[in-house]
């Protein structure tokens, strides 16, 4: 069993047997992360880029480590500034850049659809790091590979995306990702931050806390970005807090214990409480450990294969 | 010029025309319709049996580019494009640069239109309806009638300010003028780049509403039934609702008309899954029920114009990101194929009702001299093979860009040659 396509640019349509594929073979790369040398060699020789148009600490240092750890050669490219106020259009960028012979690119850009685009205008596989609000595939996997560890398996798995759905690649990533393995998703969120038919993509619609919490096992909690209220989304922080901010309180009105996860970076007391973040049922640190585990499956699967 | 279309079927809803005839040219009119006409010496002659005789098509809505934007388009390329699309005429837009918004501009737009290709391609600009195009002060209407403007627009931005709408709708209605709207409230459309709905929700794309077409249309109606001289033209509609608004004001009997594109009427938003830059136009593919609405406006008539919004942009300005990339596909050279396949061997619509819309429809409601395939009559035609069988390909396209979602497309039906101002191409 391999993957079908020599890129990986979305969950959105690719089989379960596939999304199988890498959460099983992440699980003997979690055991490498736990040994005491972590280096292993089968991207010996390969060139991967990390192209980042967007600021990123996490998501690239977890690319990065993986990278190194499956013994490639790794060049970051960051700017926080996007190619056409460079100057320089994302085609001329990533053909350079590969003019100096590279195997794979990592690329994390505002623009939904730039990793697509890349695939048409140069020959290296593509992972995408985040496309503006389309995907994030390798978040959703890890997301998923951490449901997976503590409740056994995703199928049945009620799990609810909390947030702002709208502008969110975590929650594109996790629909897609999710409902394909046979789990029950929803999403909550003020409704001016809850894209237009989402309905269609097969996950059930909350707007109060309160009705959702009875009937999941998870909640993935989404950082809300202050911009959204400044243009008229929503309106205000504190009223976002007390509605949509997931506390001890609010969950403690569950049947039984919730599971807690963030793609972070938190907004600590906005979207997700302190004392929350930090209990024994946050996965939020096994969601890091786990993001490098999946991020080297996804490197060896695309870098070994063709 | 001496020419002998030989057994072609004239198709002329104006006359009420449908018969197969040989039609005899000289020098630009027609002096001869019958059966069974025998070339003399030194005409030439065009065998057209299986092919139809159309009174020279016009696209309404095109994008020449010139001045300013001469790197995307020239009104020289453009008006190739156009030949070679089966048009005798285009309408061109003021968005260029300087703004077709004085009768300098204007002039020296619909004169040019003469000088390149023979002069076989008649140009008509249509003029801005504001200074700049900034939606703030009328331009010089009466003098940019004078100077050949046949109507005004700000098109690729909307007349925003109810205001200034009624005061366009008043004053062009003096010279009988059609205000040409393209119909976006632009307050909801802000970042968006393709149709807002199940498909742009799944690729995390920024949408535009169908609801902010339809909200500029309900209020310019409204507008129009305040100043019923006027007259009020929809530029490239492209929803159902939208759609529903200007057939019941039609019914109420107002002065209103409005056009589709053959990418409305023909593919849906879903092609944007492959974030192809040629799928990104304003306003945006709709979805499967608005295309089904749009050959329903068709056929019942309530659409009364197909105009292709020609919007050349070069290949370094589509290959970039979605969301950066400009809006706007050719469309002149494509045109007459998809509606013949979408629409004439659909059986949405008869060639004479497509030849109305493409023709007979456009330039009465543009105030242009009516178009008579009769003896005595200046030559303005265009040929149709209906069933000839072909394969897009952009890279030939006579336009200067390339950017159209139609590369490969399988068609059935093109033009073959048109003839207009004396002058006659076969292709």
């Amino acid at each position: 069993m391999k993957l079908t396509s020599r890129h990986l640019l979305g969950l959105d349509g690719m089989a379960k047997e596939e999304l199988a594929l890498i959460l099983d073979t992440a699980v003997s790369f979690r055991e490498v992360l736990d040994r005491p040398i972590k280096k292993v060699p089968p991207l010996q020789g390969k060139t991967v880029v990390n192209l980042f148009f967007e600021s990123s600490t996490r998501t690239r240092i977890s690319f990065e480590l993986a990278e190194r750890r499956l013994s490639a050669d790794v060049v970051n490219f960051t700017t926080a500034a996007s190619s056409v106020s460079k100057g320089e259009t994302l085609k001329d960028t990533a053909r350079n850049i590969e003019a100096m012979k590279i195997d794979m690119v990592v690329i994390r850009h505002a623009a939904p659809g730039s990793a697509h685009f890349l695939t048409r205008v140069v020959d290296a596989n593509v992972i995408n790091a985040g496309d503006g609000t389309h995907e994030h595939p390798t978040q959703g996997l890890l997301d998923m590979y951490t449901l997976r560890e503590k409740f056994g398996a995703l199928e049945g798995l009620r799990v609810c995306i909390v947030g702002d759905i709208t502008h969110s690649r975590v929650a594109r990533s996790n629909i897609y990702g999710l409902t394909t393995m046979g789990a029950k998703v929803s999403v909550c969120g003020p409704a001016t931050l809850i894209p237009k038919d989402i309905e269609q993509l097969g996950v059930k619609v909350y707007h109060r806390l309160d009705d959702v919490i009875p009937e999941v096992d998870a909640l993935n909690v989404l950082r809300i970005q202050l911009e959204r209220q400044k243009s008229g989304l929503f309106p205000s922080l504190r009223e976002y807090h007390r509605f949509f901010g997931v506390t001890k309180e609010k969950v403690s009105k569950a049947p039984k214990p919730i599971t807690i996860m963030h793609p972070g970076p938190i907004n600590r007391d906005v979207e997700l409480s302190a004392d929350l973040a930090d209990s024994e049922h946050s996965v939020i640190l096994q969601q890091v450990t786990n993001g490098v585990a999946i991020r080297m499956a996804v490197l060896y699967l695309l870098g070994t294969t063709n | 010029m001496k020419l002998l279309l030989k057994g072609g079927r004239l198709v002329d809803p104006v006359s009420a025309r449908d018969e197969v005839v040989d039609i005899h040219i000289v020098d630009g009119t027609i002096v001869r319709i019958a059966a069974g006409i025998t070339a003399s010496t030194g005409v030439k002659e065009i065998d057209l049996h299986g092919k139809i005789v159309a009174p020279g098509f016009i696209d309404m809505h095109v994008h020449l580019r010139e001045p300013g934007y001469e790197h995307k388009e020239t009104i020289e390329t453009g008006c190739a494009s156009a030949a070679a699309g089966g048009f005798t005429a285009v309408c061109c837009m003021p968005n260029t640069n300087p703004a077709i918004d004085d009768e300098s501009v204007a002039r020296y737009v619909h004169e040019k239109g003469k000088d390149v290709c023979d002069g076989i391609v008649d140009v008509f600009p249509i003029a801005a309806a504001t200074k700049g195009r900034k939606g703030k002060e009328l331009s010089p209407m009466a003098e940019l009638v004078q100077a050949g403007a046949v109507g005004f627009s700000d098109d690729g931005a909307p007349i925003s300010s109810p205001e200034i709408m009624r005061r366009a709708l008043e004053y062009s209605s003096m010279y009988g003028v059609p205000v040409i709207q393209h119909a976006e409230e632009s307050s909801m459309t802000r970042d968006g780049c393709m149709n807002e709905g199940a498909t742009a929700t799944r690729l995390g794309m920024p949408g535009i509403p169908p609801i902010a077409e339809e909200l500029m249309i309900a209020r310019d109606v409204i507008l129009l039934r305040y100043t019923p001289k006027a007259r009020y033209h929809v530029a490239h509609i492209s929803t159902r609702n939208a759609l529903d608004h200007v057939r019941k004001a039609k019914l109420e009997g107002l002065n209103v008309t409005c056009e589709v594109t053959p990418h409305h009427f023909t593919i849906t938003e879903e092609v944007v899954s492959g974030f192809d830059t040629n799928t990104k136009m304003n306003p945006p593919l709709r979805t499967k029920d608005d295309v089904a609405a749009m050959k329903e406006g068709l056929r019942d008539g309530t659409i009364d114009v197909i105009a292709t919004d020609h919007a050349p942009h070069t290949i370094d300005e589509k290959e970039v990101e979605y969301t950066t990339a400009p809006f706007g596909i050719v469309g002149l050279e494509t045109a007459v194929g998809l509606c013949l396949t979408e629409l004439v061997h659909k059986k949405v619509l008869t060639i004479a009702q497509l030849i109305q819309r493409l023709s007979t429809n456009p330039r009465r409601l543009l105030s242009l001299p009516e178009i008579f395939v009769k003896e005595g009559a200046m030559a303005n035609i265009t040929l149709i093979d209906p069933d000839v069988e072909w394969t897009v390909k952009t890279a030939a396209f006579r336009s200067k860009s390339k950017n159209s979602p139609f590369d490969g497309f399988r068609l059935k039906g093109r033009a073959v040659g048109i003839i207009n101002n004396g002058k006659a191409l076969f292709f």
